[in-house]
């Protein structure tokens, strides 16, 4: 299997806590072809976050393996890109230093990306704005901006859309969408909301608690660009939806998101 | 509804208050106090010699002013001060620093600060005398001991306060161990070394009178224990309001500071 770019075999993760150990993977095993755009869908409290930091290099305690292009991962890397569940902007630092982050706003390079990123998240006018005058969903964009930035050959993105209103949320997933296309970015996306999962993946990966395990991965073969209203996507929704209705837990927020 | 409220704000007894410009609520207090002593003192209802009215030692001050006594004394005092707290606070910035960035540095060093932080500061005055004797040399040394301790354990305090989170995110973008401290942990530091430095002025000012008392031929504190040996309260008064006034103006320098440094806080202002 040369072609994979994410090879996942056998991955287990414990987490030990005073009240007792909480396993939060066990024995995943999942193949992520370069470019793919892969969805997972799962109840909270099974182990996305999890599983999303361990690919991105940040947690490197767990058994089993993970291999990029081929490489154990040992750490995290520029060629990785992560969009937190939070924004995690650093507070002093305004929007434009906050997307720039450690690259310096003077090279003119970084300073034209920044201008272009702000007009992709539409933050035009809070480039000098600082965090705390943000809302919830213009700071997560401002974190989806500096992400972008980096133009990472792999973005994990651990529920990147959830604050964001529905207009601003079709929105951002189009522009993802066009990255996709345009760059050929490998895409591993959290979330939690039906709908998104199957207009971005092309391939859901299910995901239940307790332990956090897949349930299984369903491919959508649907063409983008994907038409929410159209029969086919129903079709394919439905489908997802019935792999749910087996799970023994309640999906709690179904289509709805956040 | 509108004058319901307004109706409501002019009863509170804060509203005479709203009548003066804010900028000048911080005077009530001290010119309500300085009027009532000049009173007292009119009346003679205190005796001058334990408390000589305000008018007076503002006389006094003037004198001193004039014959440029005072100006030597607080330009001595400035010094001692000025120097024992910029080395004093550079040595606690940096130790805690190390300390709070490496394991191995706190593991070694912090024990035996702790340590001697718990020593009372004038306990050591005799020692230091024996040592040093009472030249510059040993007032410069106390004070900066006395202005290591807040911005040590401040500086410490506010590099452990740097969220784990925002680390995971200066690993995703591989910063330097450069970018890391200057644009992470020293800015997300800057609240607790700010109020160490405030804190430490404070503490030099007060190590600046006891090393000036201990032995001295100039400063501040030299006038004011010269002065209570002739019995001129004025000029004791005279220089206890310098340290009140060069204290608060020293302590506003570096409120300001944090007003432009830490523009970013969001907190509550009142
Ligand atoms: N640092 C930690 N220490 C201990 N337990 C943890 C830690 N992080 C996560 N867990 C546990 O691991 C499990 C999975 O957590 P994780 O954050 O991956 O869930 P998730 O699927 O991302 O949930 P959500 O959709 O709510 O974000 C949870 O049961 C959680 O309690
Ligand atoms: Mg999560």
């Amino acid at each position: 299997m040369a072609s994979e770019l994410l090879v996942i075999d056998g991955l287990s993760k414990t987490f030990s806590a005073p009240a007792g150990d909480v396993i939060a993977l066990s024995n995943i095993r999942l193949q992520v072809r370069k470019g793919e755009f892969i969805t997972i869908i799962g109840p909270s409290g099974c182990g996305k976050s999890t599983l999303l930091k361990i690919v991105a290099g940040l947690d490197t305690r767990y058994t089993g393996t993970v291999l990029l292009n081929g490489k154990p991962i040992e750490g995290p890397s520029i060629e990785k890109g992560f969009i937190f569940q939070e924004p995690r902007l650093f507070p002093w630092l305004t929007v434009e230093k906050n997307i720039a982050a450690n690259l310096s706003l003077k090279n003119p390079q970084v300073r034209q990306r920044v201008n272009e990123l702000i007009e992709l998240v539409r933050l035009q006018g809070f480039e000098k704005s600082y965090p705390r005058e943000l809302s919830g969903g213009m700071a997560q964009r401002v974190s989806i901006a500096r992400a972008l930035l980096r133009n990472p050959d792999v973005l994990l993105l651990d529920e990147p859309f959830g604050a964001l209103d529905a207009f601003t949320r079709t929105h951002m997933q189009e522009v993802l969408l066009d990255i996709w296309q345009r760059n050929g970015t490998t895409m591993l996306f959290v979330t939690h909301d039906l709908d998104e999962a199957v207009f971005l993946g092309e391939r859901v990966v299910i995901m239940n608690p307790r332990p956090g395990h897949i349930r299984s991965v369903l491919p959508v073969d649907l063409p983008f660009p994907r038409k929410r209203s159209g029969t086919a996507f129903q079709e394919m929704r439905r489908l997802v939806l019935n792999e749910f209705e087996k799970v023994e837990e309640p999906l709690y927020d179904v289509g709805g998101g956040i | 509804m509108n004058k319901q409220l307004a109706g409501r704000t002019s009863e509170r007894p804060g509203a005479a208050l709203s009548r003066i410009p804010a900028a000048l609520h911080g005077w009530i207090v001290p010119v309500a106090i300085l009027l009532i002593w000049q009173l007292a003192a009119a009346l003679h209802l205190v005796s001058a010699t334990l408390l000589p009215a305000p008018s007076q030692i503002i006389g006094q001050a003037f004198r001193l002013l004039g014959n440029g006594e005072l100006l030597q004394h607080m330009g001595i005092s400035l010094y001692r001060a000025g120097v024992g707290f910029a080395l004093g606070s550079a040595a606690g910035l940096l130790l805690g620093l190390s300390t709070g960035l490496g394991k191995l540095a706190e593991r070694t060093l912090d024990p035996s600060l702790q340590m001697l932080r718990m020593i009372p500061m004038l306990s050591l005055v005799p020692l230091f005398i024996l040592w040093f004797g009472v030249g510059e040399f040993s007032k410069i040394l106390m004070i900066s001991l006395g202005a290591f301790f807040p911005v040590y354990v401040n500086t410490f305090l506010g590099i452990r306060g740097v969220e784990l989170k925002l680390l995971e995110v200066t690993g995703i973008y591989q910063f330097t161990r450069w970018q890391l401290l200057s644009r992470v942990i020293i800015p997300s530091a800057l609240p607790n070394i700010l109020l160490g430095l405030r804190l430490s002025l404070g503490t030099a000012w007060l190590v600046l009178v006891v090393a000036e008392m201990m032995g001295a031929s100039a400063g501040v504190g030299y006038m004011i224990q010269d002065a209570r040996a002739y019995s001129q309260t004025d000029i004791v008064f005279v220089g206890i309001s310098i340290f009140a006034i060069v204290g608060k103006l020293s302590d506003s320098a570096v409120r300001l500071l944090e007003k432009r440094w830490l523009r970013w806080r969001d907190t509550y202002k009142g």
